[in-house]
C-alpha cells in the first residue's frame, strides 16, 4: 500500500487533480447544507453580475437564480451521473468481456460481434435516440450514458481474462476441481482489477462529460439543476451575459481534467510497467 | 482485396439491418401508442389522423409484418414522413448531409493533420519544456465540454473581437457567388470545424506521441542510430511510419465520435447540418426525424470505417486480410 502512494504521488498532476476532486467531492456533498433554498428559486433581479451583492457572489442568471447555488447542486449530479453510470457499465460490460475471454470459441466471436455493434454506432446520437423516446429522467439519463460506455470495458476485461486463463495458477484451480464461475470471480478478475480500475476512472469524467452534453441539448432531467442545464439555459444570452456560460462550463473542465490526472496517476501505480492502452 | 472489402460490407449491411431492427423496438418500447410517437406531437390532437397512420404503416398487422415493411421501406430509403415540418425525413436529412459532411471532413483532416504534426514534436522533445507545453494543451481540450469551446470561440472570435462569424452557413442575403460565395462559407466554416477539430487533435496528439516513444525503442531504430542516420531522417523514415498505424486505426473507430461532436458544434454555430436537424427534432419530437439521422450517421459512420480499413491495407500490406 505504501509503494501505491509513493508511486501514486510521484506524479504530480495525479496530486493536482485529488486536490481538485476532493474539493468537487466536498462541495456535492455540503451543497444541502451550504444552499438549503432549491437553487431553482428565484432569489434577487436576473442578471446579477459576479461580486456586486454580499451573499450572491457568482450572482444570478436569467431568472434571477443564485448561480453559486445552482453550480454545488451540478456538482452533485455530475459526480452522481459519472460514478453509478460507470458502476452499471461495468456491470455490463465486465460480466460480456470475461465470459468473451474465458469461454473464447463461438461464445467469444458472438459477444464480440455484439459489442462491435454498440461500438460503431454513433454512441452520442444512440444517447440522444434514447433520451428523447424515452421521458429524461435521471435513471434514464444513467441507462442511455451506461448503454454507450461498456464495450471499452468488455474489450479490456476480454483482453486481459484471455492472457490470464492460460496462466498456471488458473489451471491449478482448475485441476483442484473449481467450476467456471469460481475461477473467474475469485482467480482471475481480481488479477485483472489494475487495468480495470485505471479505465473506470476515465470512464467517470468521460460519463460526466456526456451528461453535460445531454443536458446542454436539454435531454437532462428537467428537474435536476446540472452544469450542463445551465450553460444551455444561458446560450441565447452569451453576449450580455457571458460568466453564465463560462463559470459551469470552468465547472465541468476542472472535474473532468482532475479525473483524468487521477486516472494517469492511477495507471503509474497499478500498472507500472504497462503502457496506456485505454484509449 | 476485393474478398475483404466484399466481407466488411456484409458486415456493414448487418449492422444496419440490426439498427433498423433497434429503431423499430424503440418506437414499440417508446410510451404511448407508435402511431403517436410517429407522428410526433402534430398528431396528438387528431384521432382520424392517428387512425389513418395506423393503417398506413400497417399498425394493425402482426409485429412481424410491421417490421418488414419497416426494413423494406428503409432501404428504399423512405425513412417515413415528418409531419411537423410536412415532408419526407430522407429529403430533409439530404438537403442538410453535405454541410455536415463539409465539416466533419475538415475537422477530420484538420485534427489528424495537427494532432499527429504535434504528437511528433512532443516525442521528439520527450520530457522537455516542449513536450510538456503540448501535451498539457492536449489534457486540457481532452478535459473542455465540445459545445462549452464551441460557446466561448463564438464570444471571443464573434462578439469581442468580432474576427468571424459565429452563426450559419454562409451570409443571409448576400448573394455571393462562385468564389466569393466559396469564401463566404469558408469563413463560416473557420470556428465550428476548428473547435470540433481541436478536441480530436488532443486525442490523435496522445496517441501518435505515446506510439513514436513506443516504436523509438525497436531495435531497428538503434539499428539506424548506429549507421549514423541523422535524427530527422529516422524520426521521419523509421519511427513516424510505423507510429502511424494504430494513430489510422484510432482515427477509423473514432468516426462516431466526430459525429457525436458535430451535433454541438452545428447547435451551438447554427450550422445546417444533419446534427442541428437531430437537436432542432428533439425539442420538436419529432422521432422520424431522430431516428433517420440516427440511422443515416450510423450508415456514414460504417462507410468511413470501410475507407480506412481500405487506406489501412494500402498503408501496410502485412495486415492480413481477414474480416
Amino acid at each position: 500500500m505504501k509503494s501505491f502512494w509513493t508511486r501514486f504521488s510521484y506524479n504530480r498532476g495525479a496530486v493536482i487533480g485529488l486536490v481538485i476532486l476532493t474539493l468537487v467531492i466536498a462541495t456535492a456533498i455540503l451543497a444541502p447544507f451550504l444552499f438549503p433554498q432549491s437553487p431553482w428559486k428565484m432569489v434577487q433581479r436576473p442578471f446579477l453580475p459576479p461580486f456586486t451583492q454580499d451573499g450572491l457572489p457568482l450572482g444570478t442568471d436569467a431568472l434571477g437564480r443564485n448561480v453559486l447555488s445552482g453550480l454545488a447542486h451540478g456538482a452533485y449530479v455530475s459526480l452522481l451521473v459519472g460514478l453509478v453510470s460507470t458502476i452499471v457499465a461495468l456491470a455490463i460490460g465486465v460480466p460480456v468481456g470475461a465470459a468473451a475471454g474465458y469461454f473464447a470459441g463461438r461464445t467469444d466471436d458472438a459477444l464480440m460481434r455484439f459489442t462491435e455493434f454498440f461500438q460503431t454506432i454513433p454512441s452520442f446520437a444512440l444517447a440522444i435516440v434514447l433520451l428523447a423516446i424515452f421521458q429524461p429522467s435521471l435513471t434514464f439519463v444513467i441507462i442511455a450514458i451506461s448503454i454507450v460506455s461498456w464495450p471499452p470495458v468488455a474489450r479490456l476485461v476480454r483482453g486481459e481474462v484471455l492472457s490470464l486463463r492460460t496462466r498456471e495458477f488458473v489451471e491449478a484451480a482448475s485441476l483442484s476441481g473449481l467450476g467456471n464461475l469460481q475461477i473467474i470471480l475469485r482467480h482471475i478478475l481480481p488479477n485483472a482489477l489494475p487495468p480495470i480500475i485505471v479505465l473506470a476512472s476515465l470512464m467517470v469524467a468521460q460519463a460526466i462529460l456526456l451528461e453535460s452534453s445531454l443536458s446542454f441539448l436539454g435531454l437532462g432531467d428537467p428537474n435536476i439543476m446540472s452544469w450542463g442545464y445551465m450553460i444551455g439555459a444561458a446560450r441565447t444570452v452569451i453576449r450580455t451575459a457571458w460568466w453564465l456560460s463560462f463559470l459551469p462550463g470552468m465547472a465541468i473542465l476542472l472535474t473532468v481534467l482532475a479525473l483524468n490526472l487521477i486516472g494517469e496517476g492511477l495507471n503509474d501505480a497499478l500498472n507500472p510497467r504497462l503502457t496506456r492502452k485505454s484509449e | 482485396m476485393i474478398r475483404f472489402i466484399l466481407g466488411r460490407l456484409i458486415k456493414a449491411v448487418f449492422i444496419l439491418l440490426a439498427i433498423l431492427v433497434f429503431n423499430f423496438l424503440l418506437i414499440h418500447a417508446a410510451p404511448g401508442d407508435p402511431a403517436a410517437v410517429m407522428a410526433g406531437e402534430a398528431g396528438a390532437a387528431d384521432e382520424k389522423f392517428l387512425a389513418d397512420l395506423r393503417a398506413n404503416f400497417g399498425l394493425d398487422q402482426p409485429l412481424y409484418v410491421q417490421l418488414w415493411l419497416y426494413i423494406k421501406g428503409a432501404v428504399q430509403l423512405d425513412l417515413g414522413y415528418s409531419f411537423r415540418q410536412q415532408m419526407p425525413v430522407a429529403e430533409m436529412i439530404g438537403d442538410r448531409l453535405p454541410a455536415t459532411l463539409l465539416l466533419t471532413g475538415v475537422a477530420f483532416v484538420l485534427s489528424l493533420v495537427l494532432g499527429v504534426a504535434a504528437g511528433v514534436a512532443a516525442s521528439a522533445r520527450q520530457g522537455r519544456w516542449g513536450d510538456t507545453i503540448i501535451s498539457t494543451f492536449a489534457l486540457l481540450f481532452y478535459a473542455t465540454p465540445l459545445f462549452w469551446v464551441a460557446l466561448m470561440a463564438t464570444l471571443v472570435f464573434s462578439v469581442w473581437l468580432e474576427w468571424l462569424p459565429g452563426f450559419g452557413y454562409s451570409t443571409i442575403g448576400a448573394g455571393y457567388t462562385g468564389l466569393a460565395h466559396v469564401l463566404d462559407v469558408a469563413k463560416h466554416l473557420v470556428l465550428p470545424a476548428s473547435t470540433l477539430g481541436l478536441f480530436f487533435t488532443a486525442i490523435y496528439m496522445r496517441m501518435t506521441r505515446a506510439s513514436m516513444l513506443e516504436v523509438s525503442r525497436l531495435d531497428f531504430v538503434k539499428t539506424a542510430r548506429a549507421k549514423g542516420l541523422s535524427r530527422g531522417v529516422i524520426q521521419r523514415r523509421h519511427i513516424l511510419r510505423n507510429a502511424l498505424l494504430p494513430v489510422i486505426t484510432l482515427a477509423g473507430l473514432q468516426a462516431g465520435q466526430i459525429f457525436g461532436g458535430a451535433i454541438l458544434t452545428e447547435t451551438v454555430f447554427a450550422w445546417p447540418g444533419i446534427g442541428r436537424l437531430m437537436f432542432e427534432a428533439i425539442n420538436q419530437r419529432d422521432y422520424n426525424v431522430i431516428l433517420g439521422v440516427f440511422y443515416i450517421s450510423a450508415a456514414m459512420v460504417l462507410l468511413f470505417n470501410l475507407i480506412t480499413d481500405v487506406i489501412y491495407v494500402i498503408v501496410d500490406p502485412r495486415i492480413r486480410l481477414t474480416t
